[in-house]
């Protein structure tokens, strides 16, 4: 176990890109994800197992990183919401892509989590993710010490400072555009996995018709009775191709652009926070640069000082905000175009498989009659 | 009028307006109106004849259904005559006249033609092979407020020389087809022949369509009775009975038909159906035959199945329906929100994408429309029609019963006048034993009818299941073809437009 984490200058001993969650473990009420990543020097795997709190462990390390100069300003990888294994229907609207499937949609995003972090310039140097991803022992659970930003849903009375008008044109308009941005991308998220449940409504009820066609199957030597109950069982099987087709698109759907809507949402509220914590940074400026400028002689330097310490603060935050800004805009257009790329190929085959199906069914009919 | 038939040689006074041959046969057409045709009235060679009255006619008018006991020739050019005298055969009266009508309630008049001559119809197939095609189109809404009706075009396209063209149309309104309905189910269900049942009225419906209202759901509304209507038009003509009854051929040729006054929802002839139902569910409750037949119980027993299975069967696919709509609406919004999307979207290219992709989404929302209505009008209508069928089939197998009761009836009626016969012989009341003597004659007749009629419609119905059962065979078929036609063309598209989709998908930089 380890007691604390020193902020080195390590690198990870893992390659990045390929880090995956491959397995989920249920012991009761309880998960276990089992996540491997490849070695950087020479072959070999390292296999960790980990539970949700050890994902928030890393996470709270990450956001305690004070002594990191322009901390504030980083856009954190967001962290998928718990899943539970009997999930209330709140949480299960909560999850939306993420509570589908059998866990594997929760997986890839706790994947893309760890991938994030790994590749983060700035995040990746903290020890805490060479040992979540490598340490055969579970890492610490204790609690670390209090997470230092404020969550904009905890801050209700901060709300008023998110629309603090800005100093500068470039941040005011990347937070104008981010306000829409994260409406939108919300809206299509949550649209669209109403369009795979009501796919899934639809696999089922085919799968319905399918097993009741098998009711009207007939006993009987009568040679009309024996045509319609092959109709009946043919029909039958044309209705369970329709199910596996329609599984095959909401799984489609699921594991594409479905996860792409959904990481994409996750960031930009991530990117909201961040934004919102440098704007409170700059409320935070402006209130010492007046507080230093009517302070009085004997509060002056003291002021002053405050002033410069917030100021630097301040700059540096805008520094990495800019650059994070930039890579995540790239991202955002990487992860979408792969969203969509990668959707539309897999339609597109399993388009493709369910016509020839049909087609079969229809020669085997039509050589019936 | 009934009676009459079962009395060898008759003297009804039910005939005396019938006795001028003249008259014949616009009153006999009425008598057609109620009962089936006395005397086959099918020509189904292609020899046309004029007007002529032979032997049919010619003899003891008084005794109109004398012949009905005999083979009648099928040369017989009365339906001819039916239909080219005179202006359209709608002097047919809707209604009969009274005499003719009265006995029928609480009567079966099966004897009144021989079923034997309906089975020579059925099997000899003439010069004509089945070939008609019946569609029902262009509603059109007719007059204004709660007096509007729908009427409907009916084209008929066939090359059987049953009709005097090749490609005719006629407009009709919904009670028309009601009115077929009641008149066919009259004659012939009571003899063993399953009637394809009328669609359903909806007071609801109509009501949305008189008042105006020109949403989506009265044109759904319109456009499913406008199929109801088309599918119950073909199964009747697909029965070779009832295709060449006159009133299904005056239905489809003539232009002028008179109103069916007695379909109308709350008339006093429906309240007099009502009763008649509601007595007829009595009877069935308290009739208990023997059955010394067990195929009809196997085949009671195996309807009473598939009415529970369709209906299961009908249920699951109006769910489908159902889903497939919602998914179409929920197509249609995930597709505005991508637009969206992709208006406020600042790199091009992704921008351009997006906006695609809420245009592909808007043509799969068409497609799932598409679908829906396929599933609708193929699957959860024919589902339907068979459930509504199969009514008609039970109510056959009740007619039997019931024709059954009645030969019974007769036999014990028989049965208690030989009894009251006995006793008379050893009083001195001469009147009264020739009386009762002439109605023990009598009852003789009846029970050897009853015993006949029973046969009879056990034969029928033994052939309408068979057909029945071939014809559920080949609706189904042709409807799953069409379906699945449907489904690879959905898919087809759906390939088009994902192909069409991914090079801009890829094209994002």
């Amino acid at each position: 176990m380890m007691e604390e984490v020193k902020d080195a200058s390590s690198f990870l001993s893992v390659q990045v890109h390929n880090i995956k969650v491959t397995e989920v473990l249920q012991d009761g009420d309880s998960l276990t994800f089992i996540i491997v990543s490849q070695k950087l020097s020479g072959t070999g795997e390292f296999h960790v197992d980990r539970t949700y709190e050890d994902f928030e462990w890393l996470q709270q390390h990450l956001f305690s990183q004070e002594d990191v100069p322009g901390i504030q300003g980083v856009i954190f990888p967001p962290l998928p919401a718990r899943l539970q294994v009997n999930p209330s229907s709140k949480a299960l609207k909560h999850l939306g892509f993420l509570g589908l499937g059998e866990w594997q949609p929760y997986c890839k995003a706790l994947e893309a989590f760890l991938r994030q972090v790994a590749a983060h310039s700035v995040l990746s140097k903290n020890r805490a993710v060479e040992i979540f991803l490598t340490s055969s022992d579970p890492p610490g659970r204790q609690k670390v010490k209090k997470n230092i930003f404020n969550r904009l849903s905890q801050a209700v009375e901060e709300m008023r400072k998110e629309g603090h008008k800005d100093v500068d044109d470039f941040f005011q308009t990347k937070r104008d555009h981010n306000f829409l941005l994260t409406g939108y991308t919300k809206m299509a998220s949550e649209k669209f996995l109403d369009v795979v449940l009501t796919e899934q409504k639809i696999a089922v009820a085919c799968g319905h018709f399918s097993t009741a066609l098998h009711l009207c199957v007939e006993q009987g030597e009568n040679p009309e009775k024996q045509d319609f109950s092959q109709v009946c069982v043919k029909l039958s099987e044309v209705f369970n191709s329709i199910k596996k087709s329609m599984t095959s698109t909401a799984m489609n759907d699921m594991n594409s652009l479905g996860l792409g809507l959904d990481l994409e949402t996750r960031y930009q509220e991530a990117e909201k926070e961040m934004l919102f914590r440098r704007t409170c940074k700059l409320v935070e400026l402006q209130n010492a640069t007046k507080n230093a400028d009517k302070a009085k002689p004997v509060k002056k330097a003291v002021m002053e000082e405050a002033k410069k310490a917030t100021e630097t603060e301040f700059r540096q935050i805008c520094e990495v905000a800019k650059k994070e800004i930039i890579q995540l805009e790239s991202k955002h257009v990487e992860t979408l175009k792969q969203a969509l790329v990668q959707w539309c190929e897999k339609q597109l085959l399993t388009a493709k498989e369910s016509a020839e199906v049909y087609s079969q069914h229809l020669q085997t009919f039509k050589r019936m009659q | 009028m009934a009676d009459s038939i079962r009395d060898p040689p008759a003297e009804n006074t039910d005939f005396q307006e019938l006795e001028d041959g003249e008259d014949l046969l616009p009153e006999s057409a009425a008598a057609r109106e109620s009962q089936p045709a006395s005397l086959p009235a099918v020509d189904i060679s292609t020899k046309t004849n004029g007007p002529k009255q032979d032997s049919l006619f010619d003899e003891d008018t008084e005794d109109l259904f004398a012949e009905a006991t005999e083979e009648v020739s099928l040369d017989s050019p009365e339906r001819d005559v039916l239909l080219s005298e005179g202006p359209s055969p709608a002097i047919t009266p809707i209604t009969p006249p009274i005499s003719v009508i009265t006995p029928r309630i609480g009567h079966a008049h099966d004897d009144m033609f021989t079923h034997s001559s309906f089975d020579e119809i059925e099997e000899e197939d003439g010069g004509d092979s089945f070939d008609i095609h019946i569609s029902v189109s262009d509603p059109e809404k007719v007059g204004d407020g709660m007096n509007a009706y729908m009427a409907y075009k009916v084209t008929t396209k066939t090359s059987m020389s049953l009709f005097r063209q090749k490609d005719f149309s006629v407009k009709r309104r919904f009670s028309d087809f009601l009115g077929l309905h009641s008149k066919l189910a009259s004659k012939y269900l009571h003899i063993g022949y399953i009637v394809p049942p009328a669609p359903e009225k909806s007071i609801v419906g109509m009501t949305k369509v008189k008042v105006g209202k020109e949403d989506q759901s009265s044109n759904e509304f319109v456009e499913k009775r406008r199929s109801a209507l088309e599918r119950y038009l073909m199964r009747t003509v697909k029965h070779p009975i009832l295709l060449k009854d006159p009133d299904v051929l005056q239905f489809l040729e003539s232009s002028e038909l008179p109103r069916a006054v007695n379909t109308q929802a709350l008339s006093s002839a429906g309240i007099l159906r009502m009763v008649n139902k509601a007595a007829d569910a009595v009877n069935k409750m308290t009739i208990k035959m023997n059955e010394s037949d067990a195929w009809f119980e196997e085949k009671q027993q195996h309807f009473e199945n598939l009415d529970a299975q369709l209906r299961k069967l009908h249920a699951s696919v109006e769910s489908l329906v159902c889903h497939r709509k919602e998914l179409s609406v929920n197509t249609a919004q995930f597709a505005k929100s991508a637009a969206m999307l992709g208006n406020s979207e600042d790199h091009t290219a992704l921008s351009r994408a997006l906006s695609q992709l809420a245009e592909v989404e808007e043509k799969i929302d068409q497609l799932h429309q598409d679908q829906a209505n396929a599933d609708f009008y193929l699957f959860s209508e024919l589902l339907g029609d068979y459930v509504r069928l199969i009514t008609s089939v039970k109510g056959v197998f009740d007619q039997r019963m019931k024709t059954w009761q009645k030969w019974q009836d007769s036999q014990m009626l028989l049965q208690k006048k030989r009894e009251a016969e006995a006793k008379l012989q050893f009083t001195n009341k001469p009147d009264k034993l020739q009386q009762t003597k002439d109605e023990i004659k009598e009852l003789e007749g009846k029970v050897q009818q009853g015993e006949r009629d029973f046969e009879q419609i056990s034969k029928t119905i033994r052939k309408e299941v068979s057909r029945f059962e071939k014809e559920r065979v080949k609706d189904f078929k042709m409807i799953i073809v069409k379906y699945l036609e449907s489904l690879v063309q959905t898919q087809q598209q759906l390939i088009k437009y994902w192909e069409a989709f991914l090079p801009e998908a890829k094209a994002i930089s």
